[in-house]
């Protein structure tokens, strides 16, 4: 009984607001620690009882014995708490796959688990976990939920642990589609699956999948996954009543009967079907008259589909609420039909050439429900249609022109009254200062503004718009390559909340300038200074950003490791590091940063020449580290890959191309310890079969290059291929095509392995210094 | 009855498609069927070019050639009439052989290339008509004026026979019922009989549907309401030889007809065009009334649609009142009560490809989308060979229960529209119709089943990771110490 409504709630939660469950989660947790207070005091009353009997005399096999009966009105206690927490509302859960760890601690949980360590030592059967209601440690779990590894532990502890995480577990991602059926058997309520890692998933699987779960689950996520086909789609939708989202991304292949089959779930909410280049209207139209209730349907891509298939899609799903267009052959035809959704939030219309101004007036009243608009690179939209598209929707709150018409004062013009606007992307237009003064003078206060490569920007039409717009949270102004100082001076003046800020490229910036953003935008949490003049004294006033998680500083040839130190002693909280062709960097820069920032997750030092082994091993300290790029870092050896491999233990991404020194050895740590490791480019560097063939047991590997590796003999690349069961995509030289059997390479497609053959010569090594000039001399 | 198939496809040699496509010329040549027999006693030679004149002309202002280039249709109609006595003699030698073989007097064969004969003449005389009447405009009044002079006087003589023959032609066959009947403002139908047909035959050349005139905005009142009754319409003639009882669709027909029984019907004015009289009263409007009660083409509905015609009084009885006899043999399942519309739909059967769930197909594919927009329920339907999906190379046993699915599929589609019980039944048949693979059906799939997923069909490789053991002994002898480092 308990199980079932936790599965119903978790669902019925999916579609709450977010906001709106985090209060809730406060209170569930509170409520669970007055109830768990109220049980824990009779629990620690029989505990003092039995103590009391043990100073009594008694030998321990009767204590056993009388616990065991205590645990039968253990039983009785948990049944009648939990009605009491039904009662109390308690049903309200949000999905755990989704949920951030809440700070609310719970003092009276560790002081129990505490008290019961002992009993616990000495016999198992003792457990006093047993005692606890289930919907307790589920919130326990929850709680453990971002950490796997904790939760892998736990379930390790003993059988009824092992039991309780079967059942609390309600989203999987397996990683093979052999392992399904164990796992499925294993987790009885899994309400989300996700498909994205398996290289491969058969219909036959499908079928297994909407048998076993037939009615709890309720989302599945194919996108990336081939080979399944109508049939087991058909299963699934026949089967699963409850399901409500479909991931079927990427699924080139899929027709339009596979459409016809899932419009037999009726329940559906959410389908995408992004890339599915094979379907037509007339698949569409299956799901739209299959699936009443879909309210977010993603149709990017989907080449086949146009006027008459979305046309029905708006007439009869009436809920739709996003909708994603991008890149349909539809004209306004369709439009009239879409502008009558009443719950119409999210429009994106990217790249539709066929929607044009001239009729667009149709449309007089607009979508009134709209909240993002998204027309870029739709050429033929000016300031004369974009009006009729908007007007209706004064609760516009994001708005994307990104690659379309010039931004001149009259199209912005058009914007001026929708205070309600937070966001406006123009990436990629022309823009003129008029238009920029304009945007200046709109009634809302923006929030997020992107100019990303606009043509056009000064540091005139610049200053006017930051000046006016003093609550950006964000700002990116990459490749806005005539602007200076000035510019900086004056945004850093006015918005001074900035949480985000990206300048990759603006060359006449000079050195000072940076120091002007460390000064005064405190609240930075991601910079992008790519590409700068940037030097240690900007990145020394950069370090006092204490909130900064994402810094960038690749190709600044400026910085040297006195800035880094700074960097490492004041942005704790960093996550992100890019030092990419930043060459000046050496050892005790990096030793700095892995000191400083224990949370980073991400580095690249890519053709910093100076790194060498003393830098992994710093790095080895990072637990976190999930992608390390050290890309032509020649100095590093396997010792220091191996260090990396025993400390970060959360390793995903591995780039050691072109680290001539890494060898076999340093491949066996890897695969010893690395056992998340997805992606791994091992270009030029000096593994052998041995090396490559050691990795195959780390099962989650989906991601190979390997080019240009002198030791890897056909044979052994066979072997390699055939040992990594779970290969999704590996890049191989193309003289390998010829001397693989065919019938291996067929085989391993069959599984699901896809096959990039690359013919590339190496290339010189170019000198970073000369390689920026050669950039600037292509720029106008 | 071979005869009547052969005309029009020699003349469709003639390449002159435009003008054969008239209606009013092949309703003509259609209808050589009937008066064979009037014909056995005719000879071409007496067939004079003038006297057809007039006829003729009208025929073609009616079928709207006036605005071609007049010369170079002249031209061509020359050449064309070269080609008509070329088909002429092969149709000559068609005939004879044709008596020969299957041994039938030659007095037969005799009167047959006559039949035949008489046919072409009269299709040239048409033609080089037509070619005359293309002429430019001076001469051609000159001419059409020359005839109506002669008629005029002749009215009374020409115009009243024929009329009072029809009369008496149908009169007797519709029990009395024929009459215009119940209306204060008809008028005599014999004193205007004429005038009408005249009328008539203009409109059929002009526009065979009914819905054509749907816009037409007429007050109540200012037209005259004739209503024909059921009978009346559903005859297949309404021009009768007052002399042999024979039956025509047209009145110029009946006149040609006519020539047979003496030469009385052979002078000009007999052949002439009975013209309308000339405007010393004006032309009261006619409209026409359905005798189906209740039909909004009935006098009596209160939102009154008058027919324009009596083709589309016609029409539009035997479409919206009479059963739809006629079915189309390819696809057998569309069925039209009109033969022209058998034909139309003839022309496009097969290619219609847009299918909802509910059988109805469309050629277009807005068209079934505004279908479905429109009905609940409804669903595309995708076609059968597109259901395949190609499964994986693996997945051989798949591709069997997916094949099989197809079938269900449809059958699901089906469903929308049909009764719960009605897909168990339908479901349960299709179990027994098919393989044995056919309990794979939507409901009723069970654990069993799942056999097959353990033994579906695997390439020689194993990709399990214990066959390449040995290969992994390196990675699994690592010293295990060397990660406390």
């Amino acid at each position: 009984m308990s199980q079932e409504s936790i599965g119903n709630t978790v669902g019925a939660s999916n579609n709450v607001n977010r906001n709106a469950t985090n209060i809730n989660l406060q209170d569930v947790i509170r409520e669970m620690d007055r109830l768990l207070q109220q049980r824990l005091r009779p629990m620690e009353e029989r505990i003092e009882q039995l103590e009391e009997i043990s100073l009594e005399g008694q030998l321990s096999q009767r204590r056993h014995n009388s616990e065991c009966e205590e645990e039968y009105d253990g039983e009785i206690d948990d049944e009648q708490a939990y009605e009491q927490a039904t009662r109390q509302g308690l049903r309200q859960q949000e999905p755990r796959h989704q949920r951030a760890r809440p700070r609310y601690k719970l003092p009276v949980l560790s002081g129990f688990l505490n008290s019961t360590q002992t009993p616990m030592k000495k016999q198992k059967q003792d457990n006093p976990f047993n005692l606890v209601a289930e919907e307790i440690i589920f919130i326990i779990l929850d709680l453990l939920n971002r950490n796997s590894l904790a939760i892998k532990s736990f379930s390790l502890v003993c059988k009824s642990f092992y039991a309780v995480e079967s059942k609390h577990r309600c989203s999987l991602k397996p990683l093979r589609q052999e392992r399904l059926p164990a796992l499925l058997s294993r987790y009885p309520n899994i309400t989300h699956l996700d498909l994205t890692l398996c290289s491969r998933v058969s219909d036959a699987s499908l079928s297994l999948v909407s048998h076993s779960c037939a009615s709890s689950l309720r989302s599945i996520d194919f996108s990336r996954t081939p080979l399944f086909s109508t049939y087991g789609l058909l299963r699934l939708a026949l089967n699963c009543k409850n399901i409500v989202e479909i991931d079927l991304s990427n699924a080139t292949e899929l027709k339009d009967s596979a459409l016809a089959a899932v419009a037999e779930a009726k329940n559906l909410e959410k389908l995408s079907l992004a890339r599915c280049k094979s379907i037509t209207d007339m698949g569409v139209g299956c799901v739209a008259v299959g699936c009443r209730k879909l309210r977010f349907i993603c149709l990017k891509w989907c080449f086949g589909v146009g006027d008459l298939g979305i046309g029905l899609l708006a007439v009869k799903c009436k809920h739709l609420c996003f909708l994603d267009l991008s890149y349909l052959p539809i004209t306004n035809k369709c439009l009239s039909s879409i502008s009558k959704l009443q719950h119409l939030e999210e429009l994106i219309l990217e790249g539709c050439f066929g929607i044009e101004d001239d009729s667009l007036a149709v449309l007089k009243h607009g979508c009134n429900s709209l909240k993002s608009l998204d027309v870029s690179t739709c050429q033929n939209i000016s300031h004369n249609g974009l009006p009729s598209l908007i007007n209706g929707a004064l609760g516009l709150r994001q708005l994307t022109l990104a690659h379309g018409s010039p931004v001149t004062s009259s199209l912005a013009d058009c914007l001026r009254k929708h205070s309600m606007l937070q966001s406006v992307k123009l990436d990629g237009c022309f823009v003129t200062d008029d238009g920029l003064k304009t945007i200046g003078n709109w009634c809302a206060s923006l929030r997020e503004l992107s100019l990303s490569k606009c043509l056009g920007v000064t540091d005139e039409g610049l200053s006017s718009v930051v000046t006016k717009h003093r609550d950006l949270r964000k700002l990116d102004i990459t490749c806005c390559r005539k602007i200076t100082d000035a510019s900086i001076a004056s945004i850093t003046n006015s918005c001074k909340s900035l949480t985000s800020l990206r300048v990759e490229s603006c060359t006449l910036v000079t050195r000072e300038a940076f120091v002007l953003i460390g000064q005064r935008c405190h609240l930075l949490e991601e910079l992008d200074l790519t590409d700068n003049e940037v030097d240690d004294k900007g990145l020394k006033y950069i370090s006092r950003c204490s909130e900064l998680s994402s810094l960038k500083l690749g190709i600044c040839l400026n910085i040297t490791d006195e800035g880094l130190i700074h960097i490492g002693k004041g942005c704790s909280k960093l996550v992100e590091l890019d030092l990419y062709r930043s060459e000046e960097i050496t050892d005790s820069a990096i030793l700095a940063i892995a000191q400083g920032c224990p949370g980073l997750e991400m580095i690249n030092m890519a053709y910093c020449k100076y790194i060498t082994d003393r830098s992994l091993l710093s790095l080895s300290k990072c637990p976190q580290l999930k992608t390390l790029e050290s890309r032509g870092c020649s100095l590093i050896t396997s010792l220091g890959l191996k260090a990396v491999a025993v400390g970060c233990k959360e390793l995903t991404k591995l780039d050691i191309k072109k680290c001539h020194n890494i060898d076999d050895a340093g491949m066996l740590p890897l695969a010893r310890f690395s056992q998340n490791l997805r992606q791994i480019n091992l270009s030029h560097s000096s593994v052998t079969d041995i090396g490559l063939l050691s990795l195959s047991s780390i099962s989650c590997l989906q991601n190979m290059t390997i080019l240009h590796l002198k030791g890897l003999t056909p044979a052994g690349l066979a072997a390699v291929l055939l040992a990594c069961g779970g290969l999704k995509k590996v890049k191989l030289q193309a003289t390998f095509r010829w001397l693989l059997p065919l019938r291996l390479v067929q085989y391993l497609e069959s599984r699901g392995c896809m096959f990039q053959w690359k013919d590339k010569v190496l290339q010189e090594k170019l000198d970073p210094k000369c390689w920026k000039l050669q950039l600037e001399d292509l720029m106008p | 009855m071979d005869l009547k198939d052969k005309v029009p496809r020699h003349a469709s040699f003639t390449q002159h498609q435009q003008k054969w496509e008239d209606p009013s010329i092949l309703d003509y040549s259609r209808r050589i069927e009937s008066p064979f027999l009037a014909f056995n006693q005719t000879h071409t030679s007496q067939i004079k070019v003038p006297v057809q004149h007039g006829v003729v002309n009208e025929l073609v202002q009616a079928s709207k050639v006036q605005d071609w280039d007049p010369s170079a249709m002249l031209d061509n109609l020359s050449f064309l009439e070269q080609k008509i006595h070329q088909l002429q003699d092969l149709v000559h030698l068609i005939i004879g052989r044709k008596g020969q073989v299957l041994g039938r007097p030659d007095e037969l064969v005799v009167q047959q290339q006559q039949l035949v004969t008489a046919d072409l003449t009269s299709i040239i005389v048409q033609l080089i008509s037509t070619a005359g009447s293309l002429l430019p405009s001076g001469k051609h009044t000159l001419s059409a004026a020359t005839p109506s002079l002669e008629q005029s006087g002749q009215f009374g003589g020409v115009v009243f026979p024929s009329a009072q023959g029809l009369n008496d032609g149908f009169q007797p066959q519709n029990a009395g019922g024929c009459k215009v009947s119940g209306l204060p403002n008809s008028v005599d139908i014999s004193r205007k009989n004429g005038n009408e047909q005249n009328h008539i035959i203009e409109e059929h050349e002009l526009k065979d549907e009914e819905d054509v005139e749907e816009g037409e905005s007429l007050i109540p009142g200012t037209y005259e309401i004739l209503q024909l009754e059921k009978e009346e319409i559903l005859a297949p003639h309404t021009h009768f030889c007052t002399i042999c009882g024979k039956g025509f669709k047209r009145d110029a027909n009946l006149r040609m007809h006519m020539r047979g029984h003496g030469d009385e019907y052979k002078t000009p004015g007999a052949l002439a065009k009975p013209n309308k009289e000339s405007g010393s009263e004006p032309t009261i409007i006619k409209r026409y009334s359905c005798p189906y009660t209740g039909c909004k083409r009935n006098k009596d509905h209160k939102k009154f649609q008058p027919l324009k015609t009596i083709l589309c009084v016609k029409n539009h009885y035997k479409r919206t009142h009479c059963d739809k006899s006629y079915i189309c043999s390819r696809c057998n399942t569309k069925k039209f009560s009109v033969i022209a519309d058998l034909k139309t739909h003839e022309k496009h059967c097969g290619k219609d490809k847009w299918l909802c769930s509910c059988g109805t197909t469309f050629s277009r594919k807005d068209k079934l989308f505004g279908h479905i927009a429109l009905f609940q329920g409804h669903t595309p339907a995708i076609p059968l060979e597109e259901a395949k999906a190609p499964a994986g190379p693996s997945d051989q046993g798949d591709s069997n229960h997916a094949a099989n699915k197809v079938g269900s599929m449809n059958f699901n589609f089906s469903s929308n529209v049909s009764s719960e019980s009605e897909v168990q039944s339908s479901m349960d048949i299709k179990g027994n119709v098919d393989d044995p693979a056919g309990y794979f059906s939507p409901l009723s799939f069970d654990t069993c089943n799942f056999g097959g997923f353990h033994e579906f069909p695997r390439p020689p490789f194993d990709d399990s990771e214990s066959n390449l053991a040995f290969l992994l002994s390196g990675s699994c002898n690592y010293p295990h110490t060397s990660g406390e480092d």
